[in-house]
């Protein structure tokens, strides 16, 4: 460690310092997802497996929030893969601070929300600090998500009652945190007021898990009228890059 | 949740975050796809949002959960940082519980 503040001088320190923050911020979000999961009828081994393979908190909280209120398994996994389509774009943003060769292998699954933002920014400077800042990023984060993740379990095993300690509630905080800023755009925001328009109406009536899927007819509120305003050229794809230090 | 489910999460999200990076130099996404994916996020984030808010299932949660999150929404505003946020809205609804409200 010290080795490396030493070269990269005190940017570089800036970096470790950084990646930590935002790791930490994301492993507490890991504890609300440990301590939500076996209410959602996860075994604790099944929770650990999904923190460790899946690796993306969004998705995780999704579908554990579809299984939590009584939605069927595919309609969960189902959101959560529409939500994860956004590592494609996240990927090829990626790649080429990532290297090639084998360590695509390991480096593809620590891509995330907060990797993409904050390799993204760390493109300038000197050589190769984008391609650090991806490894330390991923490798700490990794390690916080998977430490979370069982600190949350153990708190919420050792509560009778998650209701009581109002863990429902904070669930969906957890959520809206993660999403506020990606509503800065009118678009966006656009798009939000449909979805919860449609799932609000439909929650009533449809098995749970379908009014979530639903909400994507609201991206249809997007496209409609950003055609007669002539502004699809849109420079910069990477202000959207969302869940500021989330999961 | 069964082996089959997590197996297919897993491997479908590990596929969308490798091909990216095996393709790269040779495809390329309009900005125009890239937004409709961020959209697409957005709308199912929100969705899950309001729905967790206000049901359980097919019925209304009660009122201790939304109040929670609305004085998340107020905290988030305020711009607190996110524990803070989330915590608030636990400790709002379980006092509201306590208290005798739904």
């Amino acid at each position: 460690m010290r080795s490396v503040q030493r070269t990269g001088s005190g940017q570089s320190r800036a970096d470790v310092r950084d990646a930590v923050t935002v790791s930490v911020a994301v492993g507490l979000v890991g504890v609300s997802f440990g301590a939500l999961a076996p209410a959602a009828g996860l075994s604790p081994v099944t929770t650990m497996a999904m923190s460790m393979l899946v690796f993306a908190g969004g998705a995780q909280l999704l579908v554990t929030g579809v299984l939590a209120a009584g939605g069927g398994i595919w309609a969960a996994v189902v959101a959560g893969l529409v939500l994860n389509l956004r590592h494609l774009p996240f990927g090829l943003a990626l790649a080429r601070h990532i290297g090639g060769g084998w360590s695509r292998i390991p480096g593809a699954h620590v891509i995330t929300d907060e990797s993409t933002a904050f390799v993204l920014a760390r493109t300038d400077g000197e050589p190769g600090r984008a391609r650090r800042a991806f490894w330390l990023l991923g490798l700490i984060k990794y390690g916080c998500w998977q430490l979370g993740t069982a600190g949350g379990l153990l708190l919420g095993a050792s509560v009778p009652d998650p209701s009581a300690l109002g863990l429902d509630a904070a669930f969906p905080a957890a959520l809206l945190a993660m999403l506020v800023p990606m509503l800065r755009r009118a678009d966006a925001r656009r798009v939000g007021g449909a979805a919860a328009a449609v799932s609000l109406t439909c929650a009533p009536f449809l098995p749970a898990g379908l009014p979530v899927l639903a909400g994507l007819l609201g991206v249809g509120a997007a496209a409609r009228r950003a055609r007669p305003g002539g502004v699809q050229a849109r420079a910069g794809t990477s202000d959207a890059r969302c869940p500021g230090g989330r999961a | 949740m069964t082996i089959t489910a997590l197996a297919v999460l897993a491997g479908g999200t590990y596929l969308m975050r490798l091909v990216p990076l095996l393709l790269a130099g040779r495809v390329e996404f309009s900005d125009r796809t890239v937004r409709l994916v961020e959209l697409g996020a957005v709308a199912l984030l929100v969705a899950l949002v309001v729905t967790g808010t206000w049901f359980e299932g097919q019925e209304f949660a009660g009122w201790a959960r939304p109040a929670g999150v609305a004085v998340a929404a107020a905290g988030i505003w305020r711009r607190l940082p996110f524990v803070l946020v989330v915590v608030l809205a636990a400790a709002t609804t379980a006092v509201l519980r306590l208290a005798g409200l739904p």
